[in-house]
């Protein structure tokens, strides 16, 4: 059999139609954008970028203006004495591993969101990633993402190429769970299996396995999408954050291919040896650097439509624990950046850092929710409504108003 | 007594059918799971492979001898595979050999399971690679039919846990050591005691009690000077990082001085029944079913308390209980399991870097998930479009050197009464044995357990 008639035939199996309307469901949400801005040029593109761990964001925004920063981190202050550091304001600085982030701040294509936190104000990982991402109030309070429930609130477009959410990496991450289909991938180092064989599989999923199909095709349309020029790297950390990246880029930049995206970036957790200016968290910085471009140049002139959010569980503690490191606290940094992004500014009502300043004397003092950014963004750059936003994307955050001002009008 | 099937029983407790198996099994293969409680044996894989502290003092000198190397001018053997790349192949090379040879494999799926609850990650540092096989041989396979609170001691004091989760350099800041230096506490390991390994998220401590038992704990360390032989590479109970005095745990004051103070926490959170009722749950997640049955959650809870934490009593109460059989068949193979049952079935004899990297590009590599919390047992996480075509791609590799004159006896052999009509057709009309095989591989029977 060819690879045609095996498909054909797969498409003729009765069993196969809940297989079929099940792609049909993704491709209406899609292709919201285009239809969504209809009598306008825009064709929006999201990526959520989540950094698991809990990123320091005293040492990557560091509040330098502050005097209480110096005092309070000691050994592990990052540019007290002005190096280290490029400028960004008059109070804050961005860690010198991030010269392309930080170029972006000039061109006025990124901006900074600090003191920043979910609702969330436990210290797990696991219960700070789950509400960081399922939008909830309090952790394990859903089983889908907002993220999915984003892509499941967009308007019906016309029909194109089955493009869905995509979640980069071999697993799905909860951002994108729920009942909007998503798809994944991640560079290859295994090549794409046989097609002929692949096509039996299909067909053999189709009679017995309706899920298992839906995965499998969309695992093959991803493949065919993502493919051309994809240099897999292994081991090395920078070499596989930008890819990643910029696999993300590419299908976002297709004409017919997904808008939202996930990417997920472990390692964040720096209990000792933090090294915010030469190390670990440096060099993860620098990986993370590279993505970000990385994201920018294969997105083209897609960029001009595109807003990307870095965000992570949690910040870490004001102070270093014992080991030249930091444990796990409560406000951080957040990056929004995109050409859709109205930049160039650090946002933050500022909490200031002296003893009676910290929550629960040990963290920064979280005065911005992550959540009023993430409505701002959605609400403004893909347009879903206030009240959309608080009750589907993120119930119960009627209170939380959405951030005005951080896309371009 | 409940019948399943063998080849039920082999796929969703044990890793898989060989050929030849289920004829073996019959209808007995519930004693043929409990008799494999039996099979522990870590002495046959620690004659290998060595103790911890030997493989420790390897990683270092290794890393002591390219430092020299290319302080000379040499090029630091950059090229050649470190110490600890080749120690954790090895390791991975003794398991697949093991899950090759075993019955059931009941066991090996037990010492995962404890493994990846009690995890380390090895991409933590070398020694943590190093030490990551000796880790499950020494701290959890001893004791996975043994009593819980041994293998909660045992993995709290192994050095590949103190260096994973940090407490190997947390210092109490009124210590002879804190006083003097500028080190101090880190919180990471007593607050992943408490939240991964024993009473869980939902148990209702605070942050007071994280800081406490991270004091409690100060001092559980191990030797890292090549000049003192009987700590070196091995626990050390360290009185000068020890923080003093009394410490108040969830409502309970500890009043033990230096090491007691540590077991005593971990004895008490041990038999409290929140962490039988977390353990209870996540054995249930990863055998049976993502959303676990309440009442077998409850059973085993139960008999964790009644048995204060024997864990032979709660495995065998778990696949005697008619629950964990009449759950539909919804959960998908972990790319371990996965990859395993597909080596048992095929009967090859692969190479521990073709596993290695098939488990990496499938998003499970051998003890390095990605957070302390370890690999996530939910169908969705595995279930994912790009994990599956690596499968595929996988499979095919893997039926390719089985050279399978028939995937019918062989589907027939390794599905037994689990093989549907349709696979069995497709595997008829495949072009090739090897197309055949993959078939095999990839059905929704052998993909789901």
């Amino acid at each position: 059999m060819t690879r045609a008639d095996l498909l054909a035939d797969a498409r003729l199996c009765p069993s196969r139609r809940s297989f079929i309307v099940g792609a049909g469901a993704l491709v209406a949400w899609a292709n919201m954008p285009r239809h969504a801005f209809a009598g306008t040029v825009r064709d929006p593109r999201f990526v959520a970028i989540v950094l698991r761990g809990a990123m320091d964001g005293l040492a990557v925004v560091p509040p330098v203006g502050d005097p209480g920063y110096a005092a309070l981190r000691g050994d592990l202050a990052v540019g007290a004495d002005g190096r280290g550091v490029l400028p960004l304001d008059g109070t804050f600085a961005l860690n010198d591993a991030m010269p392309r982030l930080a170029e972006l701040y000039r061109s006025r294509e990124m901006a900074v969101v600090h003191a920043c936190a979910t609702a969330y104000r436990d210290r797990s990982h696991f219960d700070g990633q789950d509400v960081l991402e399922t939008g909830m109030a309090g952790p394990r309070a859903a089983d889908d993402g907002w993220l999915n429930r984003v892509a499941a609130a967009l308007p019906e477009g016309e029909k194109v190429r089955p493009a869905q959410g995509l979640a980069i990496g071999p697993t799905v991450p909860l951002i994108l769970r729920g009942a909007a289909p998503t798809l994944t991938w991640s560079p290859p180092s295994f090549k794409p299996a046989g097609s002929d064989t692949v096509m039996r599989l299909a067909a053999l999923y189709g009679e017995l396995d309706p899920t298992m199909a839906k995965v499998l095709q969309e695992g093959i349309t991803t493949d065919e999408l993502a493919a051309g020029g994809m240099v897999a790297g292994p081991g090395n950390l920078a070499r596989g954050f930008r890819s990643l990246a910029e696999g993300a880029g590419r299908l976002l930049s297709e004409d017919d291919g997904p808008r939202l995206a996930a990417i997920s970036y472990d390692g964040w957790d720096t209990h000792a040896n933090e090294g915010a200016e030469e190390g670990r968290l440096a060099n993860l910085l620098k990986a993370l650097d590279g993505a970000l471009d990385g994201l920018k140049s294969s997105l083209g002139d897609a960029w001009g439509e595109t807003v990307a959010v870095v965000m992570t569980e949690f910040g870490r503690t004001a102070r270093a624990n014992g080991n030249e490191g930091t444990d796990h606290g409560t406000a951080t940094a957040t990056f929004v950046l995109g050409g859709a992004v109205n930049g160039g500014r650090v946002v933050a009502d500022w909490p200031g850092l002296k003893e009676a300043d910290l929550y629960e004397n040990r963290d920064l003092y979280p005065t911005t929710d992550m959540r009023a950014v993430l409505k701002g963004l959605l609400r403004d750059h893909l347009g879903l409504s206030d009240r959309a936003l608080s009750t589907r994307i993120f119930p119960g955050s009627l209170a939380v108003k959405s951030m005005d001002g951080l896309v371009n009008a | 007594m409940f019948r399943p099937s063998a080849a039920l029983a082999l796929s969703r407790f044990g890793l898989g059918a060989r050929p030849g198996d289920l004829d073996a099994l019959g209808d007995e293969p519930i004693r043929a799971l409990l008799a494999a409680l039996d099979g522990a044996e870590p002495a046959s894989l620690a004659n290998r492979l060595g103790p911890s502290d030997e493989l420790f003092g390897q990683v270092q000198d290794d890393m002591r001898q390219r430092k020299e190397m290319r302080r000379d001018g040499a090029d630091g053997g950059e090229r050649q595979p470190n110490a600890q790349a080749l120690i954790y192949r090895a390791e991975l090379a003794a398991r697949i050999e093991r899950a090759m040879t075993v019955r059931t494999g009941f066991l090996e799926r037990l010492v995962a399971f404890w493994a990846n609850h009690f995890a380390v990650q090895a991409s933590t540092s070398g020694a943590v690679r190093a030490m990551a096989g000796a880790f499950e041989r020494e701290a959890i396979r001893p004791h996975v039919a043994g009593r819980f609170e041994d293998m909660l001691v045992a993995a709290t004091r192994h050095p590949a846990m103190l260096l994973s989760l940090n407490n190997a350099s947390s210092v109490g800041p009124d210590s002879r050591a804190g006083k003097r230096r500028s080190r101090g506490l880190n919180e990471n390991h007593a607050r992943e005691i408490m939240e991964l390994h024993t009473v869980g998220v939902t148990a209702g401590y605070r942050q007071d009690d994280v800081i406490a038992f991270a004091k409690v704990l100060t001092g559980w360390t191990f030797g890292r000077d090549k000049s003192r032989p009987e700590f070196y590479g091995r626990f050390a109970f360290n009185r000068n990082a020890h923080e003093p005095g009394a410490q108040n745990v969830m409502g309970v004051a500890y009043r033990q001085a230096g090491e007691e103070q540590g077991l005593a926490v971990l004895s008490r959170l041990a038999a409290s029944p929140a962490t039988a009722r977390h353990i209870a749950e996540k054995l249930v997640r990863h055998f049976v079913a993502d959303v676990p049955p309440p009442s077998l959650v409850d059973l085993l809870a139960r008999r964790f308390l009644q048995t204060q934490g024997d864990l032979r009593a709660v495995a065998e109460t778990l696949v005697l209980a008619g629950l964990a059989w009449s759950e539909p068949v919804t959960k998908i193979r972990s790319p371990q399991e996965f990859l395993l049952a597909a080596l048992r079935a095929s009967q090859i004899s692969v190479e521990a870097p073709f596993v290695q990297r098939a488990l990496a590009s499938l998003g499970q590599p051998l003890w390095d998930p990605p957070s302390p919390a370890g690999f996530k047992d939910e169908t969705a996480v595995w279930l994912a479009p790009d994990a599956m075509t690596t499968r595929v791609e996988i499979a095919e590799r893997i039926a390719a050197r089985a050279r399978v004159k028939d995937p019918r006896e062989q589907a027939e052999a390794v599905l037994g009464d689990r093989l549907s009509r349709q696979t069995r057709q497709a595997i008829e009309r495949a072009e090739s044995p090897t197309q055949g095989m993959t078939l095999l591989m990839m059905s929704p029977e052998f993909q789901r357990r």
